[in-house]
């Protein structure tokens, strides 16, 4: 690689940060957006265990999983859509920034706003009693799997609508079905043959067991695996998402 | 080298060809008019000039370079002002400055400068901190058009930048394109206002099916379908068309409001006879004007079968 490439690349990662800021203060710093972040998944999770008697580091390895899944595929998917209505998404088209540019900085604020919320049931898990035993692999866990789950919900924002609703279908279409396959509420031992090879599709098996291994090595996977898996994922949604978006981006303006 | 060149540009959407192998070119500090009935392809042609949709053929440079080839950079010297408002409204007009200068890569010292620059100049300073959504059209079309300045664009693209606006926004950012003009800066304006484009630019090009029906300065225009002008005369009383469609030269009479318009190729002539008219007839002439042909006309005239 060239010097002038690597300045180039530095130059659009700059780029990225900018466009980051911008939806932070725009999409993420909402009392509601934060609210929803951490009651959402909270709810769901209750629901579920209600009456089960199950070890408390395991549900909250379940929450933290189901947590940095539902805040880092929440917004992406609406941003793009949301800037088509307001014409916003010409006048990034226009600057000189690529698509990749502009969906890293989504990526980007969904990763740090991801990161941010999971502290919620990590430091309730701790006011629980439960101890961090790998907190390095933890700390991986979470940056890799927010930035997966960010990518993943750029994916679904690549359809060429301005109607945030349709967009927002889609992803509800394939969230809750993967919520549960993941091995979020039943321990992946547990499952049948077939239900643990369902599981090995979804990313959120994999930050699950991850969040497992942390807490009490009561993890499935080995970690190796586990983090592969979600940097493979994270390889082909973030590919996938910018071909998609090249694809889309003429037909939205 | 000339600000803009444009060969062979074409752009399909499936069967419907709406570039169709465009050549023109724009000079350095000139204002290029773009004018062109609903779906003539002037927004696809401005949006592929801005390097926002991909040709399927044909060569775009911008002061050179090539924008399919090398877009950061071909970008990174131009300023666009799209059609319709698009700061975004949640953020504060400083936020948005401040946004763009990133956007371009300009450092913070100089970016500073410049929106304080831009806010005073565009009458803006004192809403700075305000959230656009708060902005009345007007001030969103300045906060806009400073968007499109923070780079110090060597070339500006404006799409129908005074659509919507009220008389004196409107007249504000003629202005400040004269003004622009006169610092160096080449303008691409995209309008729909003849008025505005006989006003402000020094060639226009008129685009029809995807191609260039006509590309000149105003002036020359007009005189291309010259020879035929008229005399607009309104009376104190409504006279009977027919009555003035007698007169010698008169080739033919329309209503304008509560006017009629004599098209002639004398209009001197028919001056006298219309004097000689109302005063046989008792009448009182209320207003009387000759008129050339208008930029409108020239654009009707190489646009008509729409």
């Amino acid at each position: 690689m060239t010097v002038a490439v690597i300045l180039m690349v530095i130059d659009q990662l700059k780029r990225a940060l900018a466009i980051s800021k911008k939806d932070i203060m725009i999409y993420y710093l909402k009392g509601p957006v934060i609210i929803f972040g951490v009651l959402f998944p909270a709810f769901l999770f209750v629901a579920f265990m209600i009456g089960r008697d199950l070890p408390v580091d395991f549900l909250i390895a379940g929450l933290l999983g189901m947590t940095i899944f539902f805040t880092s595929t929440s917004i992406t998917p609406v941003i793009a859509p949301t800037e088509t209505q307001t014409r916003n998404l010409e006048r990034l088209a226009s600057s000189p920034v690529s698509i990749t540019t502009i969906l890293l900085g989504d990526i980007l604020a969904s990763v740090l706003f991801g990161i941010g919320i999971s502290l919620v049931p990590i430091l309730l898990g701790i006011a629980l009693g439960v101890t961090i035993t790998h907190p390095f692999t933890l700390a991986v866990a979470i940056i890799l799997a927010s930035f997966c789950f960010s990518a993943m919900g750029l994916i679904f924002s690549s359809t060429p609508t301005s109607m945030t609703s349709t967009v927002m279908m889609m992803s509800t279409m394939v969230k809750f079905p993967l919520v549960f396959i993941s091995g979020v509420f039943i321990k992946l031992g547990d499952l049948p043959q077939w239900g643990r090879a369902l599981a090995s599709i979804s990313p959120l098996t994999y930050i699950t067991d991850l969040c497992r291994y942390s807490f009490h090595e009561t993890n499935y996977y080995s970690v190796y695996v586990s983090i592969s898996a979600l940097i493979m994922f994270l390889i082909i949604f973030m590919i996938s998402a910018v071909k998609l978006h090249e694809k889309s981006l003429p037909k939205r303006l | 080298m000339n600000a803009i060149e444009v060969n062979n540009l074409t752009k399909r959407f499936g069967d419907f060809t709406a570039v169709d192998n465009l050549d023109f070119e724009v000079e350095n500090g000139e204002i290029f008019g773009f004018l062109g009935p609903n779906g003539a392809g002037k927004t696809t042609t401005a949006r592929m000039l801005t390097g926002i949709i991909k040709p399927d053929s044909g060569l775009i440079k911008i002061k050179g370079i090539d924008i399919q080839r090398n877009p950061i950079k071909a970008k990174q010297i131009i300023g666009v002002v799209p059609e319709l408002s698009n700061a975004y409204t949640d953020l504060s007009a400083w936020h948005n400055l401040q946004f763009m200068a990133q956007l371009y890569g300009i450092p913070k010292n100089k970016s500073t400068k410049r929106a304080e620059k831009l806010l005073m100049k565009f009458d803006l300073y004192e809403w700075k901190d305000h959230k656009v959504k708060t902005f009345s059209k007007g001030m969103k079309q300045k906060l806009i058009l400073a968007m499109s300045l923070m780079n110090d664009p060597e070339i500006l693209f404006l799409d129908e930048p005074t659509s919507g606006l009220d008389v004196r926004s409107s007249r504000l950012i003629k202005d400040m394109v004269l003004e622009l003009n006169k610092e160096g800066k080449t303008i691409f304006l995209t309008t729909h206002y003849m008025e505005e484009a006989n006003q402000l630019c020094n060639r226009i090009a008129v685009i029809n099916h995807g191609n260039i029906a006509a590309i000149d300065a105003p002036e020359k225009l007009k005189m291309r379908i010259g020879g035929l002008k008229w005399v607009e005369i309104g009376f104190n009383i409504p006279v009977d068309p027919h009555d003035l469609h007698a007169m010698q030269g008169v080739v033919d009479v329309q209503k304008s409001g509560d006017k009629l318009r004599l098209y002639t190729d004398k209009p001197g002539r028919i001056v006298y006879q219309l004097v000689d008219y109302s005063r046989s007839s008792n009448l009182e002439i209320l207003t009387l004007n000759t008129m050339t042909p208008t930029l409108e006309d020239i654009f009707i005239k190489l646009t008509e079968g729409e």
